[in-house]
């Protein structure tokens, strides 16, 4: 069945729109992940140009990391000093990066920044993943017992603060600075970052695995509610429609993809993740280097009435 | 003032009757509605030549070209070089106020019908329709086999959006005529001009215009002129919407 979408103005298949976000809300339902990093990617295959996809993305995002922050939310797996403070960070963050957004598609090299921000970002995450899992999965087979947590130069940062929930006493300088930066790359490439959020607030800040996935949520939720707000106000470029079918398969989809994930080892969740990432970095990058089949592109600048 | 009148009137009059062949035709939709499940249509241009007494009677072989212009705007094409090893874009050029879909339909190929110095004047066929570029501060059109320029129609060409067809008007009789419009699923909105040029023996002796347009009704307008026009409240219903899906899963797959 063909469905007109009204701003990416193009007529796509509703099936496999709506089958393309149930693959990707299985794998972030699987993996306690937004899925950004997969459905921006599969949009624009699909013919959507890369700015749409971006911003189409986030708000479909923000529906399922909503459902899944609240049944954390019921399980008290939340922390809401943590989760503001991030906050704080992220919703500076989401505003440079529409900001950054909006100027780098005036200067024709959008698509080139979202491709080159995916294949570094990606590359790197996923080989570090991908690595840590592998040795993680090696400890286990020893029956060796994982390394001890020790305090790193972070703890010695001032302006600390108690996140009674966390259990940890913490400087707000990192908490911050985590929150802009995921906010604002989460802007420009239409992903909320959990993917990266998680294991920078379990190795870095040491926040317990109890509340890491719920707090991290919260964050994604609204950097990426913000992320939709500002590039409907500024760039006109959110298609609902897309939004909502995708928000429809995503949710569908996560359901089915948390059992799923239940039934499987830690460390061999975080190998598959780290080689799901990894492939789709190296995707990018191939495009990226080898010639394009053809060297030249059209952007209408808008239709004059 | 009323003789100054008079002259006018006759002047057009005689203006009119020298012309000697009158092209009469009609488009079997003048209003394209863009619906959820449009994939794109096909539009059916008649239309027929009429003689009058003055037409030379030795005049038998028409020839036409028809020219079917959308709404216009302002293009950029870029071009990707190798750089530090990637592919990035470098250089570009601005094409201001050209046809977002441009399709040129003919009886015969376009350049039998009529000599080049006539063509170029007439703007008959993909090479000699108009372009304006922006280059470094001046506005011209460029030569034909200019990179940015065969570019632009190669592309524009893939998506459909741009066609010559040199033999898509069929002529029922010797001065009855028909020629199919294809309009592709991605086909810009907005009002599509039509002209229609009329050829005997190389020579252009006529044409006349016609339009549609192509409207997004209902749903698809309304969220389109939303989301430009009430940017934030667009926003806003679609955080809304956001909100809303989430939670409803979160309350039909609820486990406990």
């Amino acid at each position: 069945m063909q469905l007109y979408l009204p701003i990416a103005d193009l007529p796509v298949n509703v099936f496999l729109v709506l089958a393309m976000g149930a693959a990707v809300g299985f794998v972030s339902g699987m993996f306690g992940i937004g899925g950004g990093f997969l459905m921006t990617p599969l949009l624009i295959f699909i013919g959507i140009t890369p700015a749409v996809a971006v911003a189409s993305v986030a708000s479909h995002i923000a529906a399922s990391s909503f459902s899944g922050a609240l049944s954390y939310w019921r399980r008290r797996a939340i922390d809401p000093a943590l989760a503001s403070v991030l906050l704080c960070g992220g919703v500076t963050g989401t505003t440079l990066g529409v900001w950054t957004f909006t100027q780098l598609r005036a200067l024709g090299q959008l698509d080139l920044m979202i491709a080159l921000s995916y294949v570094v970002l990606l590359t790197t995450v996923g080989s570090l993943m991908f690595s840590e899992g592998l040795r993680a999965l090696m400890r286990t087979r020893r029956g060796a017992l994982p390394p001890r947590r020790t305090h790193n130069w972070i703890h010695g940062l001032p302006l600390k603060m108690r996140f009674k929930r966390s259990k940890i006493y913490l400087s707000v300088i990192p908490v911050v600075i985590v929150g802009i930066v995921i906010g604002f790359i989460g802007a420009i490439m239409g992903i909320g970052g959990g993917f990266i959020l998680v294991p920078i607030m379990i190795y870095l800040l040491r926040v317990p695995t109890s509340t890491v996935i719920g707090t991290s949520m919260v964050l994604t939720v609204v950097t990426m509610l913000f992320a939709t707000m500002l590039h409907a106000a500024t760039n006109h470029l959110v298609d609902a429609v897309l939004a909502l079918i995708l928000m429809v398969g995503g949710v569908t989809g996560a359901q089915f993809g948390a059992r799923a994930g239940q039934k499987i080892r830690g460390e061999q969740l975080r190998l598959l993740l780290g080689l799901l990432i990894l492939s789709v970095g190296i995707r990018f990058a191939i495009e990226l280097v080898i010639q394009p089949s053809d060297l030249f592109t059209i952007r209408e600048l808008g239709v004059s009435r | 003032m009323r003789r100054m009148l008079l002259a006018i009137v006759l002047v057009l009059l005689l203006g009119g009757a020298a012309r000697a062949e009158r092209l009469i035709v009609s488009v079997s939709n003048h209003r394209v509605t863009v619906t959820p499940n449009y994939s794109g249509e096909e539009l059916v241009l008649f239309g027929s030549v009429e003689k009058d007494t003055t037409t030379p009677a030795d005049r038998t072989a028409y020839d036409l070209v028809v020219t079917v212009m959308g709404p216009r705007a302002d293009m950029v094409t870029r071009r990707k070089e190798r750089t530090f090893g990637i592919w990035i874009n470098t250089d570009y050029r601005q094409f201001l106020q050209v046809p977002s879909y441009l399709a040129l339909f003919a009886n015969r190929p376009l350049d039998a019908i009529t000599s080049p110095e006539i063509a170029r004047r007439q703007q008959i066929g993909l090479n000699n329709v108009l372009l304006t570029q922006r280059v470094s501060g001046d506005f011209a059109d460029v030569v034909p086999n200019d990179a940015f320029r065969s570019a632009f129609i190669r592309l524009r060409t893939q998506r459909g959006l741009y066609r010559e067809d040199g033999s898509a008007v069929t002529f029922l009789t010797p001065t009855l005529f028909r020629t199919g419009i294809p309009l592709p699923a991605e086909v810009p909105i907005g009002t599509y001009e039509i002209e229609i040029k009329l050829f005997a023996n190389g020579a252009f002796i006529g044409k006349t215009e016609t339009a549609f347009e192509i409207v997004k009704v209902g749903f698809e307008q309304f969220v389109a002129t939303t989301a430009r026009q009430n940017g934030l409240i667009y926003g806003l219903a679609t955080v809304a919407m956001a909100l809303m899906t989430g939670w409803m899963a979160s309350i039909v797959f609820r486990k406990d």
